[in-house]
């Protein structure tokens, strides 16, 4: 782990008009590593990732990526830096083909790097080679979970931020799904951060993991730390545990 | 098939059916069943006519239509159309047939009616292929904003006025020709684009549509009342017809006739009208199909798809929505001057709501996105309207009905399916159609 941090918030604050979504959020996301950050339904997880994207923009605080303040900047300049987002509900281009949408992915980077990249996320995700033809909307929830986070990686990011990948899908998939974000975090040392509800799951993948509540860091640790910890077991795991 | 499968629910069909009657009757009882009228004869006295015959007739109809609407549907859904689907694939590279032959028939059309009709009997005809294919240009002009980039643009025909005026004004004030004026419209239209763009770039759906709609009015309401300068409800006139390099359309030494060693024809002036359109509108088609193979023409399609989504991908949304807008404006600019020379006289009249609502409409009908839709239905509607003009009463009955039926019938336009913009392997062209086409919902 190196001293200084790939991505690097303090106090965060977010404003949806005048409701304010984040009080002053303070995190940390070493390069190599996979942070979770778990949390109840409107905790501020999603507004905390969409924020780092720029999309609201952060009204105080700071937001700094590879010692860089990228607080202020548009999406589309952030998104090009190196940092990826598979966003919450997925979305991918449903009338698009499994193969455009990838390309849209890819559309940022090297064109000469477009081949090598498919390459990479088809043996990442072989489902998605078998249907590249086919129309996005046309695949299952679980194989657009997976068209999103392959669109994402075709940039070749260094930071890969995921919102609820496992949101609305069979256990297995959700294995499946978790299994290949550990791959890629342990092969090519991407670094990832996961913005889950499934919080058995996430703190078991995650090196670290921070608690929202109300738009406020309540807790962090390790994974193991935080799952072993009771007042985390009765707040997010009773019966989570599937 | 075997007859004794379908077994149809005929309570609730006729039910329905009579329902559909039912308010057929209480429509077509006040509109077609009562007339009111002014005696002839000294005083104006109103008196109250019956027109039952013409009532039943009406009501009658809606019955039996909606009866075989339930039949058809009935019909499709317990299968008996299974054995049609299959040969959904071949259906699927009708664009690939079609093109070539579209393209043939647009070359060789003039010079077929010439032999047939002769010089005089085939310029109505040739006119109205040239209406025809200025609705193409337009329509495949308003696809790149409204089909590929997903933004309704109901004010499309301020661009076709902007690229109409230019020319008018440029040739008026300062005797530009028509060669000069063509790209100067474009250029003038794509930027009345990127203005009416900026202050949209927020919006989507109901809300664009809205603004752009004023924006339509408020250029035609500009350009009738800037007396002055646009000679407003009056129009502009003589405005100069264009020449074939240099060449001019006339009788006698220097014309293009006697250049050519050819006798003096009206015709040739149409026929090269003709041509010059249809390169336009060809030039317009090839400029979006590349377009849509390239990082802007998938952005734009992206974008259509899922605005979020492309800016989480790193795409610049503000300049992909821009350059629809302009692009698109650009080509109606075209368009344009190319209407006002051929007009050689041009008023706001012809430039209103209407016009916008007709081209939308041929890119709607014709399938969102697809070029080939855009010419099948540009040939029906502004054909078809040309072609019924004797039978004025009857023509817009016809055209919303005909509306009406192609929605019902194919909800997502004559073409609905799209073509991928890429594809690895070569075996891409023979995917199943069923993964490619768009459903219903």
């Amino acid at each position: 782990m190196s001293a200084q941090p790939l991505l690097r918030i303090r106090g965060l604050q977010t404003f949806y008009g005048k409701i304010q979504a984040l009080h002053g959020v303070d995190m940390d996301v070493y390069e190599g590593e996979i942070v979770t950050l778990i949390g109840a339904n409107g905790a501020g997880k999603s507004t905390l990732m969409m924020s780092i994207c720029g999309d609201p923009q952060a009204r105080e605080g700071s937001i700094e990526y590879l010692g860089e303040n990228i607080t202020g900047k548009p999406t589309y300049e952030i998104m090009r830096t190196g940092i990826a987002q598979s966003p919450e509900g997925r979305r991918i281009f449903p009338r698009m083909t499994v193969l455009e949408n990838l390309l849209m992915g890819g559309m940022r980077s090297q064109p000469e790097h477009f081949e090598e990249e498919l390459k990479r996320v088809f043996d990442l995700f072989p489902r998605l080679k078998e249907r590249q033809h086919q129309r996005g909307g046309t695949l299952s929830g679980g194989e657009q979970q997976m068209l999103a986070i392959a669109r994402a990686l075709m940039s070749r990011p260094k930071l890969l931020l995921l919102d609820e990948p496992s949101l609305g899908l069979a256990p297995i998939i959700v294995k499946q799904i978790f299994e290949a974000i550990a791959e890629l975090n342990r092969s090519d040392g991407l670094t990832v951060f996961l913005v889950e509800q499934n919080a058995y799951h996430a703190l078991k993948l995650a090196h670290r993991g921070y608690v929202m509540v109300n738009g406020l860091i309540t807790m962090q640790g390790s994974g193991a730390e935080l799952l072993a910890r009771d007042d985390v077991k009765a707040a997010y795991l009773e019966g989570g545990r599937h | 098939m075997e007859q004794s499968q379908t077994s149809f629910n005929w309570e609730t069909l006729l039910k329905d059916a009579a329902l559909a009657a039912l308010i057929a009757a209480l429509l077509a009882g006040v509109m077609l069943g009562l007339r009111v009228d002014v005696a002839s004869g000294r005083g104006a006295e109103l008196y109250l006519e019956y027109r039952w015959p013409l009532f039943g007739a009406a009501v009658v109809a809606v019955f039996v239509g909606r009866l075989l609407m339930g039949v058809y549907y009935a019909l499709r859904e317990s299968g008996q159309f299974e054995a049609r689907k299959k040969n959904k694939s071949e259906r699927q590279n009708v664009e690939g047939y079609l093109k070539p032959l579209f393209l043939l028939l647009a070359f060789a059309l003039p010079f077929v009616l010439l032999a047939t009709l002769g010089a005089r009997g085939s310029r109505q005809y040739i006119d109205l292929a040239t209406l025809v294919l200025t609705y193409v240009m337009l329509g495949w002009g308003l696809n790149i904003v409204v089909g590929l980039a997903g933004l309704l643009d109901l004010g499309y025909v301020a661009f076709y006025a902007v690229g109409a005026y230019s020319y008018a004004l440029l040739a008026q004030y300062f005797g530009f020709s028509f060669w000069i004026c063509l790209p100067l419209a474009g250029i003038l239209a794509a930027f009345w684009g990127i203005i009416l763009g900026f202050p949209v770039l927020r919006l989507r759906g109901d809300y664009l549509a809205i603004v752009t709609l004023a924006f339509g009015e408020i250029i035609r309401v500009v350009l009738l009342n800037w007396y002055e300068f646009t000679g407003g409800p009056d129009g502009i006139s003589r405005i100069p017809r264009p020449s074939f390099f240099g060449l001019e359309f006339k009788r006698g030494e220097g014309g293009f006739a006697d250049f050519f060693g050819l006798d003096y024809s009206s015709v040739h002036r149409i026929l090269f009208l003709y041509f010059l359109i249809l390169i336009l509108a060809l030039i317009t088609n090839f400029v979006t199909m590349r377009l849509r193979r390239l990082p802007i023409g998938r952005a734009w399609e992206a974008l259509r798809e899922d605005e979020i989504a492309c800016r989480s991908l790193g795409i610049n949304t503000t300049n992909t929505k821009l350059t629809a807008f302009a692009l698109g404006a650009m080509f109606g600019g075209f368009a344009g001057s190319f209407f006002a020379t051929r007009q050689g006289f041009i008023s706001p009249e012809s430039f209103t709501f209407m016009e916008s609502a007709v081209i939308l409409a041929i890119v709607v009908l014709g399938g969102l996105g697809s070029q080939i839709g855009v010419v099948i239905a540009a040939v029906v509607m502004i054909g078809g309207f040309e072609l019924f003009r004797e039978f004025e009463e009857y023509r817009m009955l016809v055209f919303g009905l005909l509306m009406v039926v192609i929605m019902v019938w194919k909800p997502r336009g004559l073409i609905s399916t799209r073509a991928p913009s890429v594809a690895l392997s070569k075996n891409a062209k023979g995917i199943s159609a069923d993964l490619v086409e768009e459903g219903h919902g």
